[in-house]
């Protein structure tokens, strides 16, 4: 291969400042030892906001490099932006939690930075090596972030079951990928389209089953989730904030982009997968969540069924429907986020608290707290006209249009099941006796994402408000059709 | 001008309702007294200017509903039968506004109460001035709202409560049949208000309506389901229990909502529908006989009640009978008449005896009370212009209207007024009786209230004073008003209601049919049935005077002779044990099975406490699933692929 011309690097230039940025920090941190923690976290942010800027200033038009294999669209933009956002904000409500608990290694911002270069070359990938590539990044960043509290078995256990669960997934991804070369001779998602249009070889879907089981395991869809809730409770809060978060995005915006550019002739294969795997994160989602006591395990399953809304978009196979995916995302990303700044801020003197009950009374003892996150809790809820409301409103109706009609139904019931555990939280949180102490004040971080969610979820309430949204991920959507 | 008179009484309610709070007892008191005094002048103007000029006119107040075929303005159609309303409502209605600011001074709602009277009065006024029969309904149930208001005014006590709940839904029987009579009226001329129904009635006289599986005479089945409406309102036989019960209300209340004006709104429609009823002989005789019935039941009960109002309220009753029997043989004049003059007269009856319970410090069983007459004098001569009215002595009010019914009776032709003209003179027989029993129980004999007054429901009369006393002036003077018009009132407009100025001073308010002579006819009764009203009210003057002046042991004896006739009529005929086995009784068992059945079993069972077990039990398993052991999540995941894969080899590709 010839040696690539230097501004042919050029689209890829963001990931090249977060790689080159780790490099360095590792170089500072390998020198200076843990007291340079504070600082490689404070660069990591400082990188990211750099790469934020220069995928935002790329401007509009498809740039493609490495002979396809890394493409930058409005598509890949969009997710980028959110992946950004989405490790920027878990970095920076997490710091004061991993120093309180001891563990704010120099390690975790770098590693955190890695997973995001992977998944930005996730959400970047034009063939099946790039995606591998990505994926493989971003997971080896995030076993080692899963186990960063080595002296912790639950933590540890935590970083285990994800990486044996991981590697199986990773197995079945390749196992796929090379079934679909074998049958279409090619690696180029293009070129697998090209080859698949019109009548689809058994083979071939054999394959996508298999690739769809790997990517619906990154993003904890219905079977491939039972790591989610055990790594979430496992690991450190700020780890679960940020799988919660900007692995999602990349991943979701990995599977739409397999989905739609690699298999546009036989949507309607692999929408019978995406259906199922819908109903059944949906569903699970809802009724395993009523069970928890744990608020980390309830983001868990919430999250899960919050990845099977997003697909029902997906199964509609439009650019409708990839435009209800974005938004849903969009909305899912920042209402998480503002949820976990708040369970990271759970502490009482004696430490911090994951229980549900440990609400209880916070409307008396921390009311502007509880309010905040009651908006997050109704949205989460889907209760109109909170944003995530809008969001499932998008995806519903994009698979209406489709004439998936039993999808929306069991959707619409799926989330008045799922209401009520968020909205018990409510309850938990305004009307039962206070459980214990207050507790200890937020860190700055976690104020700044706490409360940017919730007056994001407030302003999207506004008419009008959602359509620089809208906009945004139509032009993402449309640049892959 | 006739703005003012509806509106004034709703400007009082708003203002006493909404900011009595603010501006204080007093000048809520002030403003609605005055405001329905303004409105009462004004009604004397307009009923001069209708009744003896030519006044009568339509004034459109706005479009209240158009939809389709259905256009109903909100108008006042004053014409006499209007006025005379208007002057009945406004001036009985201020009396008892300016009595209640003497009788209720010691109440600290008296904001609210005042606003309640005044509410009353705009909906008696809307109801009176209706142009349509869905503005007298709006105005029916607005009287109906204010009645259940005033009745449970002390809402502290359960028994009003009970009472106002009684009332309201045994008014709901009789409202139910109203509604189905407009609806039906509705149907058949394609319009409700009265000028699109009156001039057509010939028209559809050989129409028949399909109802309950039975062929009907149209307008006989559309009259009877409006005097269904009437008999609730008015209290008749059948769906007359609330109306004793009603006086669990304030004095003035009864005074004015149970006696004077609201109960007399049956009458008032089927007179305003007189030239439907006309064309509908069957429902003609069904009104005489209920109203027959009526006057000759509630007597009875009325010659042995204890309580005073009760007396006065069964009295009530036997007089809306009366009224009845004049609208059923077609006497709509001499109904009318009754109904004004007996405004009046009962009126002035509830504001004496509530001058009695005033000075008794609350105490309303005559058993407990006794020679009153020297304590409050005024009171009890008072009572005694009230009590002759009532009974009919000659020159009174009651004496022209009542005779006049019994009179119309006999000269009838219309089947059943023979037993109605029966009823009514044994009714006379018993009014007379019951009045004089309850005026010498009161105010004649021993004092029997040593050790009683300050009865339990005392409202905090503090003094300990136990000597009755009379009633400041502001009770007394409406009291002295309402007597001159109980004397006046008979022969001063006795010519105009049934006399010879009957088509000038109508003129044509109240319909007639052509084969309609009861008015020529009823002045030309035999000598002995013009006699005998007044030989039954000397009658029962001396039966009452035997019993309870000459001979106070003898209704003792008499009881303990007959005790099943007296227990039978002590207990109001049984009605209200018959109405709770029959009605309350299988309705509170209906409810319970629908509630425990029906909501708690059926509906929560498989609604929501099914679903949501249902969800607890999937809940549970799926919980279960997560073992915590990797090689089940591994499991799961190739099964899943599995699962998928045979998905696609079995079910194909498409």
């Amino acid at each position: 291969m010839a040696a690539v011309p230097m501004f042919a690097l050029a689209p890829a230039l963001p990931e090249i400042v977060l790689a080159a940025s780790a490099l360095l920090l590792v170089l500072i941190g390998a020198l200076r030892g843990e007291r340079a923690a504070g600082l490689i976290e404070a660069l990591t942010f400082v990188a990211l906001l750099v790469a934020g800027f220069l995928v935002v200033t790329q401007g509009g038009e498809r740039l493609e490099t490495f002979g396809g294999s890394f493409v930058v669209d409005a598509f890949a933009r969009f997710a980028k932006v959110m992946t950004l956002v989405g490790s920027a904000a878990a970095l920076l409500m997490s710091g004061d939690f991993l120093r309180r608990a001891g563990i704010n290694r120099f390690e975790y911002p770098i590693l955190i930075l890695l997973a995001t270069v992977g998944m930005m070359m996730m959400i970047s990938a034009g063939d099946l090596i790039a995606l591998y590539l990505g994926l493989e990044l971003q997971s080896l960043a995030l076993y080692v972030v899963a186990a960063i509290d080595r002296d912790n078995a639950r933590s540890s256990e935590a970083g285990l079951k994800y990486f044996v669960l991981g590697a199986l997934s990773s197995g079945m991804l390749l196992y796929g990928a090379s079934l679909i070369y074998g049958f279409t001779g090619t690696v180029s998602f293009a070129g697998i389209a090209q080859a698949l249009q019109g009548e689809g070889h058994a083979g071939a879907i054999f394959g996508l089953v298999f690739i769809a089981a790997g990517l619906a395991f990154k993003i904890s869809a219905v079977p491939f989730h039972m790591w989610t809730p055990d790594v979430y409770e496992g690991a450190p809060t700020p780890v679960a904030a940020f799988f919660a978060a900007a692995p999602k995005m990349a991943a979701m915006a990995l599977l739409v982009r397999v989905f739609i550019t690699a298999f546009p002739g036989i949507v309607d294969q692999w929408r019978q997968i995406i259906v199922f795997v819908a109903i059944a994160s949906m569903a699970l989602g809802s009724f395993a969540a009523i069970g928890q006591r744990n608020i980390k395990r309830l983001m868990a399953y919430s999250s899960i069924g919050h990845m099977g809304y997003a697909l029902v978009g997906l199964a509609a196979g439009t650019a409708e429907g990839v435009q209800s995916v974005l938004v849903y995302m969009a909305i899912y990303l920042v209402m998480t986020l503002g949820t976990f700044a708040f369970i990271l801020s759970m502490r009482r003197e004696e430490g911090p608290v994951e229980g549900i009950d440990d609400l209880a009374g916070l409307a008396r003892t921390q009311p502007y707290a509880a309010y905040g996150l009651t908006i997050l809790f109704f949205s989460l809820a889907g209760i109109p006209p909170l944003a995530g409301f809008l969001a499932k409103w998008y995806v519903f109706a994009a698979a209406v249009e489709a004439k998936l009609y039993t999808l929306a139904v069991i959707g619409v019931l799926a989330s008045v099941i799922g209401a009520y555990y968020y909205i018990r939280v409510v309850k938990i949180m305004h009307f039962d006796d206070p459980a214990g102490a207050a507790f200890t004040p937020m860190s700055a971080g976690q104020k700044v994402v706490f409360a940017l969610a919730s007056i994001v979820i407030l302003i999207l309430m506004l008419p009008g408000a959602p359509a620089p949204l809208n906009g945004a991920a139509l032009a993402a959507a449309r640049s892959l059709f | 001008m006739y703005h003012a008179i509806v509106f004034l009484p709703l400007a009082g309610f708003l203002i006493a309702g909404l900011a009595g709070r603010f501006i204080g007892a007093r000048a809520s008191e002030v403003i609605t007294t005055s405001g329905l005094f303004v409105s009462c002048a004004l009604s004397w103007i307009a009923f001069f200017d209708v009744a003896f000029g030519d006044g009568a006119t339509r004034v459109t107040v706005a479009n209240w509903i158009i939809s389709g075929d259905l256009a109903v303005d909100w108008a006042f159609r004053i014409d006499t039968l209007t006025a005379v309303m208007l002057i009945v409502v406004t001036t009985v209605s201020s009396l008892v506004h300016l009595y209640s600011i003497g009788y209720m001074h010691e109440d600290p709602s008296r904001p609210r109460f005042f606003a309640y009277l005044s509410l009353f009065t705009f909906a008696m006024l809307m109801l009176v001035t209706a142009d349509n029969l869905v503005q007298m309904f709006f105005g029916w149930e607005g009287v109906g709202l204010a009645s259940y208001l005033l009745i449970g005014f002390w809402y502290e006590k359960p028994s009003a409560n009970a009472a106002a709940i009684k009332a309201f839904v045994v008014n709901r029987v009789g409202d139910f049949g109203f509604l189905l009579g407009i609806f039906l009226l509705f149907v058949l001329f394609g319009a409700v208000t009265f000028d699109g129904i009156f001039p057509r009635v010939a028209e559809f006289n050989e129409a028949t309506f399909r109802f309950l599986g039975h062929e009907w005479h149209a307008l006989t089945l559309a009259c009877l389901l409006l005097f269904m409406g009437a008999m609730g309102k008015s209290a008749q036989f059948l769906l007359h229990t609330w109306l004793p019960d009603a006086m669990e209300g304030p004095t003035p209340v009864s005074a004015l909502i149970h006696a004077a004006t609201m109960v007399t709104a049956g009458v008032f429609m089927v007179a305003r529908m007189s030239p439907v009823f006309e064309y509908a002989p069957t429902a003609l005789s069904v009104v005489t006989v209920i109203g027959g019935i009526t006057a000759f039941f509630a007597a009875t009960v009325g010659l042995v009640q204890n309580d005073i109002k009760r007396v006065i309220a069964y009295s009530t009753c036997s007089q809306l009978g009366y009224m009845f029997v004049a609208l059923g043989v077609g006497a709509y004049g001499a109904g009318v008449f009754h109904l004004f003059t007996h405004a009046f007269f009962k009126a002035l009856l509830f504001l004496g005896a509530g001058s009695v319970i005033h000075a008794m410090h609350h105490e309303q069983d005559m058993r407990h009370m006794g020679g009153l007459r020297k304590h409050i004098p005024f009171t009890a001569a008072m009572m005694t212009i009230g009590t002759l009215a009532l009974t009919g002595f000659p020159f009174t009010a009651g004496y022209f209207s009542k005779d006049a019914i019994i009179e119309a009776a006999y000269a009838s032709h219309t089947p059943g007024a023979n037993f109605a003209f029966i009823a009514t003179v044994i009714a006379a027989l018993f009014t007379s009786f019951y009045s004089w029993r309850l005026y010498f129980l009161t105010f004649e004999g021993k004092p029997r209230w040593a050790g009683h007054g300050h009865g339990h429901d005392d409202h905090g009369h503090g003094h300990g004073d136990h000597t009755p006393h009379e009633s400041p002036l502001v009770m007394l003077i409406p009291l002295a008003v309402l007597a001159i018009g109980v004397v006046v009132a008979g022969f001063a407009f006795k010519e105009a209601f049934i006399g010879h100025d009957y088509d000038n001073f109508w003129k044509g308010a109240l319909f007639t049919g052509a084969n309609n002579h009861i008015l020529h006819e009823m002045h030309e009764v035999p000598g002995w049935v013009v006699a005998s009203p007044f030989v039954m009210m000397v009658l029962g003057f001396l039966i009452a005077l035997w019993f309870y002046v000459l001979n106070p042991r003898m209704p003792a004896a008499l009881a303990a002779q007959q005790p099943l006739l007296y227990r039978f009529l002590l207990n109001k005929w049984y009605f209200d044990e018959l109405y709770d086995f029959l009605f309350v009784r299988p309705a509170m068992w209906l409810g319970r099975v629908f509630w425990k059945k029906g909501d708690g079993w059926l509906i929560d069972g498989f609604g929501p406490d099914g679903v949501s077990a249902r969800v607890v039990d999937v809940t549970n398993r799926v919980v279960r699933l997560q073992t915590g052991y990797v090689f089940h999540y591994a499991f799961a995941m190739l099964v899943g692929v599995a699962a998928l894969v045979t998905w696609y080899l079995i079910g194909g590709t498409h």
